[in-house]
């Protein structure tokens, strides 16, 4: 019995998997175990994208320091994300305003494109709430945290 | 219709396990499959077969055995959040040195990669969560 013992064959499907966010990231333990199971599942070979609303705004958060708390600090990992392909992070807008958070509070989150001669782009993506419902709509496969 | 199953909470708190678990007899009463039943977060804490909940209450753990072996249902409870929350088959308890193992009959642990396979090969992936 292992972490990967889960993998199994999936006959070359590729489905449209988005990731909902919607928790701050240490009062409850849905962000870390979200996290883990984006990690695990980018090795699917899925399309996949995150969402970031209502309080789950707070996991992209800039200089997240947990030593009071004693909770490990999981936020680099979401710069990693890029790495698995990970690539598109939609956060939703009216989240972002309705708690006083602006786009420069969040971390500097980027992929290289491949398609385009590696050039590091930004992973996340602002989006208002109608546009992130028609992305939900889009999408096959939606994991909420 | 081929449904794929996710409880994210444990049983009694929360109604989650409860919801899901009236979803799921209903569809296999209506001729659906259910793919399989992923337990997540604290959903693992579903499939602990030493609870005891008090007589004229219901049985969740039980039900979800009964159910499982009624229509010889997948339930699949996640390593890495079972080894948080201390569920173990007997096989783990070996393995990490615990002098028990408490996961209920009909239940196995297994990796995320089966939440992600249920996504995969399901029609609809359901979550029944907070």
């Amino acid at each position: 019995m292992s972490d990967d013992a889960g993998m199994a064959e999936t006959g070359g499907v590729v489905k449209k998997f988005l990731y909902v966010n919607r928790k701050a990231p240490y009062g409850t333990i849905y962000a870390l175990e979200a996290l883990e199971v984006v990690l695990i599942g980018a090795a699917f070979d899925q399309n996949v994208s995150l969402a970031f609303l209502d309080d789950g705004v707070f996991q992209l958060t800039k200089g997240q320091d947990t030593a009071g708390i004693g909770m490990k600090n999981f936020s680099p990992a979401y710069r990693a994300l890029g790495d698995y392909d990970v690539t598109r992070f939609y956060v939703e807008r009216e989240s972002l305003e309705e708690r006083g958070l602006k786009p420069d509070d969040l971390m500097d989150i980027t992929y290289e494109d491949e398609d385009d001669d590696w050039e590091e782009k930004p992973s996340i993506q602002l989006v208002d709430r109608a546009t992130l419902a028609r992305i939900m709509a889009e999408n096959d496969v939606i994991l909420s945290f | 219709m081929k449904f794929g199953i996710v409880v994210n909470e444990g049983p009694y708190t929360h109604q989650a396990s409860d919801t899901a678990y009236q979803f799921t007899r209903a569809a296999l009463e209506k001729g659906h499959e259910i793919f399989r039943v992923f337990f997540y977060h604290d959903g693992v804490n579903n499939g602990t077969r030493l609870t005891v909940p008090p007589q004229d209450e219901r049985n969740i753990q039980r039900n979800w055995t009964e159910l499982g072996e009624a229509h010889d249902l997948d339930l699949v409870v996640c390593v890495a959040a079972a080894q948080r929350r201390g569920v173990l088959d007997s096989s783990e308890a070996k393995r990490l040195g615990k002098d028990t193992d408490n996961i209920a009959p009909g239940f196995r642990i297994s990796g995320l990669g089966q939440l992600i396979e249920a996504g995969i090969c399901a029609d609809r992936l359901l979550v029944f969560g907070d």
